[in-house]
């Protein structure tokens, strides 16, 4: 029997000892709480397929769109040349700005998901409580799947061939998932302080926006002007994208994927915490 | 008592819920006025009163789920300010709204909430199995929620509560919005409760449900307890029914007061600007007697009505007010209700 339910027995025995009760959940408890939130995030998603739209459609459209748009500009050549040159460089921009848009979701639904009853209950269990948080984002970690790979199948379609080969791109994807699930954080804290579902979105675009187009995601730095150029630089966005081209073009580990993952282990250091106390202040 | 099989260990054992002082404030509305309560184990404790009285605040800060700014609070002998989270293993609490998860099956949920504390994968399996059947929703153990009637919905969210047999369930009016037939059924599922060992604190807006199933009763008004008692002695206060008299003349009042003391020895309400006049029976046979006596004495009816003590009377027994002014915003839900 677990330890840390009550006893049947006990209620009817001796009187229990409840002082003896864990004061806290452990660490093994928290991840199991996590697993089994995100399992009932996944029901939920196999319940709602439109769920899956923007990791499904937008890779599709918006590769296709940017590589047709922007390509000739980018690169200087003319007609599918220039599309062609240009795909090493938008399919792994378009991979992190899709991943981003996935994330804004994340926020969204918890907002929606914690004004129904069902919230409630996870308040009043002895659960972790960043356990109701990081449930559904390691759920999430499909939707990153899905959006990933899809990008990375129309690119080839269009004729992309990605020079790190298969290590190369699974490595990237993974990459991408790690990017996504950190980055979510920053989103899921909207999600604790919002008004609505509809505010965190808004609010939610308002940092997307400037995150992913400020980046190196679908131009090169060198083309903007300075101040542009510095915030781009720095822009964690831009480590993770430059981190995801160094794998999936040139199946190298450098320093970027360190700076990528310094800078996601940065944006969790900061939110995870905000979020958790915004979400128990909430409740 | 219940529990006479519990080997007590000392006082604290003995006692549930212990609470002293509790006030809550929200801006300029003090919801909780210092209120203290304790509950024995095993025992069934009703808090009555109405909408915005302080019940449900109340018990939200006792159940971890709202901090406290005044007072201290203890369940068996732990605290709920310093050890959140030892309190949250001790209690089971059911809230006015089903806290289920509509986009799961009942088996989904009642699985789900087992995971999540502690039980394994086939031993959550069980526990749910076990408890769908317990409330009759084996049939529906696989369907979707949405398909569920509010009964169906209020019994799942009792078992969800019960899945690691808590030893202290808090119940916030669980039977609001039930038709009188399924507040039947819910109200012989809480006494079976109390029957496996549980203590449970409930609260409600109804004082036949209060009667029904409390051992002791608490009347809140305003975030303040204004009595509390067994249900024959909240009874005993307002008798076993009231008789409502409108008069003619306003003026009357004081003389139809006057009969009433004389010939039953009841002690009327009075209600001046309705020119209405409450009258406690202990014997329903007693309304005739003041009825004769009232023609005798001259003092004219327009209306008149027999009936059971309700939240109301004993409201404006106890206070001198209506439940109803409470919350303006809540009136017209309280008569809706009455």
């Amino acid at each position: 029997m677990a330890t840390t339910t009550i006893a049947p027995e006990s209620t009817t025995a001796a009187a229990p000892q409840f002082d003896t009760l864990p004061a806290r959940p452990s660490v093994q408890d928290t991840v199991s709480q996590t697993m089994t939130l995100a399992w009932r995030a996944l029901i939920k998603m196999r319940r709602n397929v439109e769920q899956f739209f923007d990791v499904t459609i937008q890779p599709l459209l918006f590769t296709a769109m940017f590589a047709f748009l922007f390509g000739g500009a980018v690169t200087g050549q003319h007609g599918s040349d220039g599309v062609k040159a240009y795909l090493p460089m938008i399919i792994t921009g378009i991979l992190g700005q899709t991943v981003l848009t996935a994330c804004i979701a994340t926020g969204t639904q918890l907002r929606e998901d914690m004004d129904k009853g069902v919230f409630d209950r996870f308040k009043v269990l002895p659960i972790a409580r960043i356990a109701p948080l990081a449930g559904p984002m390691v759920a999430d970690l499909v939707r990153y799947l899905i959006a990933s790979t899809l990008t990375f199948a129309t690119g080839i379609a269009l004729g992309y061939r990605p020079g790190g080969g298969v290590p190369g791109v699974v490595a990237s994807i993974l990459l991408a998932m790690v990017a996504g699930w950190s980055l979510a954080w920053v989103f899921t804290w909207v999600g604790t302080i919002g008004k609505n579902a509809t505010s965190v979105q808004g609010i939610s675009m308002i940092i997307m926006f400037p995150l992913t187009f400020m980046s190196n995601a679908f131009v090169p730095t060198s083309t903007m002007p300075h101040w542009l150029k510095v915030f781009a630089d720095i822009n964690p966005v831009s480590h993770i994208i430059s981190a995801i081209r160094d794998l999936a073009n040139n199946g190298a580990v450098t320093g970027q994927v360190g700076w990528a993952l310094l800078g996601c282990a940065v944006v969790i250091a900061i939110f995870a915490p905000l979020s958790v106390r915004s979400f128990n202040k909430h409740m | 008592m219940r529990n006479d099989h519990t080997t007590p260990a000392g006082p604290i054992a003995d006692t549930a819920v212990h609470a002293r002082g509790l006030v809550k404030r929200f801006g300029d509305l003090t919801a909780v006025d210092g209120i203290d309560l304790e509950i024995a184990r095993g025992e069934i404790y009703g808090v009555l009163g109405p909408n915005g009285a302080g019940k449900t605040t109340t018990l939200k800060m006792l159940a971890t789920l709202l901090p406290m700014d005044e007072g201290e609070a203890q369940l068996f002998g732990v605290d709920v300010r310093r050890e959140p989270h030892r309190i949250r293993q001790l209690i089971g609490v059911t809230g006015q709204y089903a806290s289920v998860d509509e986009n799961l099956t009942a088996m989904e949920n009642l699985r789900l909430f087992g995971r999540l504390q502690g039980l394994s994968g086939t031993r959550s399996r069980k526990v749910a199995g076990e408890l769908l059947e317990r409330f009759s929703l084996q049939d529906a153990a696989d369907r979707p929620l949405e398909k569920f009637s509010g009964g169906m919905r209020r019994r799942l969210d009792l078992a969800a509560s019960l899945i690691t047999r808590p030893p202290l369930i808090f119940l916030d009016e669980p039977t609001t919005g039930l038709d009188p037939r399924t507040r039947g059924e819910m109200w012989d599922t809480i006494r079976d409760l109390v029957e496996s060992g549980c203590t449970v604190l409930l609260t409600t807006q109804y004082l036949d449900e209060a009667d029904q199933l409390a051992d002791r009763i608490a009347v809140i008004d305003r975030g303040v307890m204004v009595a509390e008692g067994t249900a024959d002695h909240l009874k005993s206060l307002v008798g076993v029914s009231t008789l409502q008299l409108d008069l003619t003349d306003a003026g009357t009042l004081p003389a139809a007061a006057d009969v009433v003391r004389r010939r039953i020895g009841a002690e009327p309400v009075l209600s001046a600007e309705r020119s209405r006049i409450n009258v406690p029976l202990d014997d329903a046979d007693d309304a005739a007697e003041v009825l004769i006596s009232l023609r005798e004495a001259g003092v004219g009816l327009a209306g008149m009505s027999l009936s059971k003590p309700s939240l109301d009377e004993v409201f404006l027994t106890l206070t001198g007010h209506d439940a109803a002014d409470q919350n303006e915003t809540t009136t017209t839900t309280n008569e809706e209700v009455a």
